[in-house]
């Protein structure tokens, strides 16, 4: 109705707060799975060789990719938010959420180069 | 959201940010170094230290990840605060009881 | 400059709809003289709410291309690209008509919040002696200066999310007694807030601090009510 109209939402710090939610979200989801796999070893080592095999095909690294860097982001944005609550106000939020975001693409970008 | 879920949700979160910061470094680490399983487990099976460390990151982010996701349906579904609140410490409990399994399965010798 | 501006008002209930007028622009027009112009001369069933025309009272707060504001502090020209406006009531509260919304709920949260002052003398007793200097007295003045114009709680997406949230507006007023020496209502404050609904649901996003037309800052007053309630919890003055 009126709602999608709202345009500030399009802000910097409205957009880090989206960021830091799906990112946590993703991550929630990524666990479990994370976890099974890992829970592997149980069956063996042979068993958790043969996921890590797995995992080495591109779209699998291109995933971790982007792991990688939701990993990062929610990180960065969350000690955003701890010095906002813990700390004296200060300017400059929409640089600290610029530079959060900024870090965690070179981040990735460096995992990037590095698995392929 | 209250005072007693934000003092765990926030206290969680310090506890992991250097635990989220060493891991992220072991994945480069470990990815760098092209390390097999026989590699990975050689490394953690009846080590104490990694049973501690990861051992403590799966209690907090059981505990953060189920309060956020209590928030998240709470303002974004049309769940009740109470519903959402099941809902999350099911969350939690899965994401325990998994975690709990990884780290025995890499850390029992 | 467009001769003409075409203004979308809402128009009707909740269940309304846009609809499109022609109004001359002019030089130094604000989005109020615009909303004005289309009442007088247009369509007198037009309903809006305003009063003191200059910026100091907050009654003419609606939401203008996206954003809520003071129409009478919104230059056409500012906001009107293309010669076009979209004009409309506040966000998060209920339509009563056209522009004008149903604020009892932001004044009820207030009440909630206990944004109230709780007087701990009598007009026998000596005036208190408050230092404007004090940490305390300067972090009150900073956020005293509210006028309850509703626009971080039109902007506020935990408001819009969370029906129980008591939203930037009341929680910065509790902020400011909970900074009052005077103030003997503490501890049933830091309860109110501590509770679903109260600071904790705040995610910082920062658009009241954004738009409020005083300057004020809620997500800084949010964040000293948390500590606060934090220190409360922990020592055992108020439960969750």
């Amino acid at each position: 109705m009126i709602a999608r109209h709202l345009k500030h939402r399009g802000s910097a710090l409205w957009l880090a707060a989206i960021v830091h939610r799906l990112s946590g979200l993703a991550l929630a989801a990524f666990l479990p799975l994370h976890f099974l796999a890992l829970g592997l070893a149980i069956e063996g080592e042979a068993r958790l060789e043969d996921f890590l095999r797995w995992t080495d095909r591109p779209l699998v690294k291109f995933a971790e990719v982007a792991l990688v860097f939701l990993f990062t982001v929610h990180l960065l944005g969350g000690l955003r938010i701890l010095v906002i609550e813990n700390l004296d106000w200060r300017e400059g939020q929409k640089q600290l959420a610029a530079l959060a975001a900024a870090v965690s693409a070179i981040v990735a970008f460096v995992f990037l180069v590095r698995v392929f | 959201m209250n005072v007693r879920l934000y003092i765990w949700q926030r206290a969680t979160a310090a506890i992991m940010a250097p635990l989220v910061l060493v891991h992220i470094a072991l994945i480069f680490y470990a990815t760098r170094q092209g390390l097999s399983a026989a590699d990975v487990l050689s490394r953690t099976r009846g080590s104490i230290a990694w049973a501690a460390f990861y051992g403590i990151f799966v209690a907090a982010v059981s505990i953060h990840a189920a309060i956020g996701v209590r928030n998240v349906l709470h303002e974004w579904t049309p769940l009740t605060e109470r519903r959402a609140g099941f809902c999350a410490i099911a969350f939690g409990l899965l994401l325990a009881a998994l975690g709990a399994r990884a780290v025995a399965a890499v850390v029992l010798p | 400059m467009h001769s003409e501006l075409s203004v979308s008002l809402w128009r009707g209930g909740e269940d309304g709809r846009y609809e499109t007028y022609s109004v001359p622009q002019r030089e130094n027009q604000t989005v109020l003289d615009v909303v004005t112009f289309v009442q007088r001369h247009v369509d007198p069933t037009l309903s809006y709410r305003f009063a003191c025309r200059v910026g100091v009272c907050g009654s003419c707060a609606m939401t203008v291309n996206g954003k809520p504001r003071w129409t009478c502090r919104t230059h056409v020209a500012k906001v009107a690209h293309g010669g076009r406006l979209e004009i409309g009531p506040l966000e998060n509260l209920p339509v009563i008509k056209d522009l004008a919304t149903d604020m009892r709920v932001f004044f009820e949260k207030w009440q909630e919040a206990k944004g109230v002052f709780a007087p701990t003398k009598t007009r026998h007793d000596a005036i208190a002696q408050i230092r404007p200097d004090t940490p305390a007295r300067i972090a009150a003045d900073a956020a005293i200066e509210c006028i309850n114009c509703g626009i971080c709680y039109s902007a506020c997406d935990t408001v819009r999310w969370n029906d129980d949230y008591f939203g930037p507006a009341a929680l910065t007023r509790a902020w400011t007694l909970v900074n009052d020496e005077r103030d003997g209502g503490n501890t049933a404050r830091l309860q109110a807030i501590a509770g679903s609904g109260g600071c904790h649901a705040c995610h910082s996003h920062q658009s009241c601090q954004q738009l409020c037309p005083q300057s004020l800052n809620p997500t800084a007053a949010i964040a000293g009510l948390k500590r606060r309630t934090v220190a409360a919890y922990l020592n055992g003055e108020i439960t969750a």
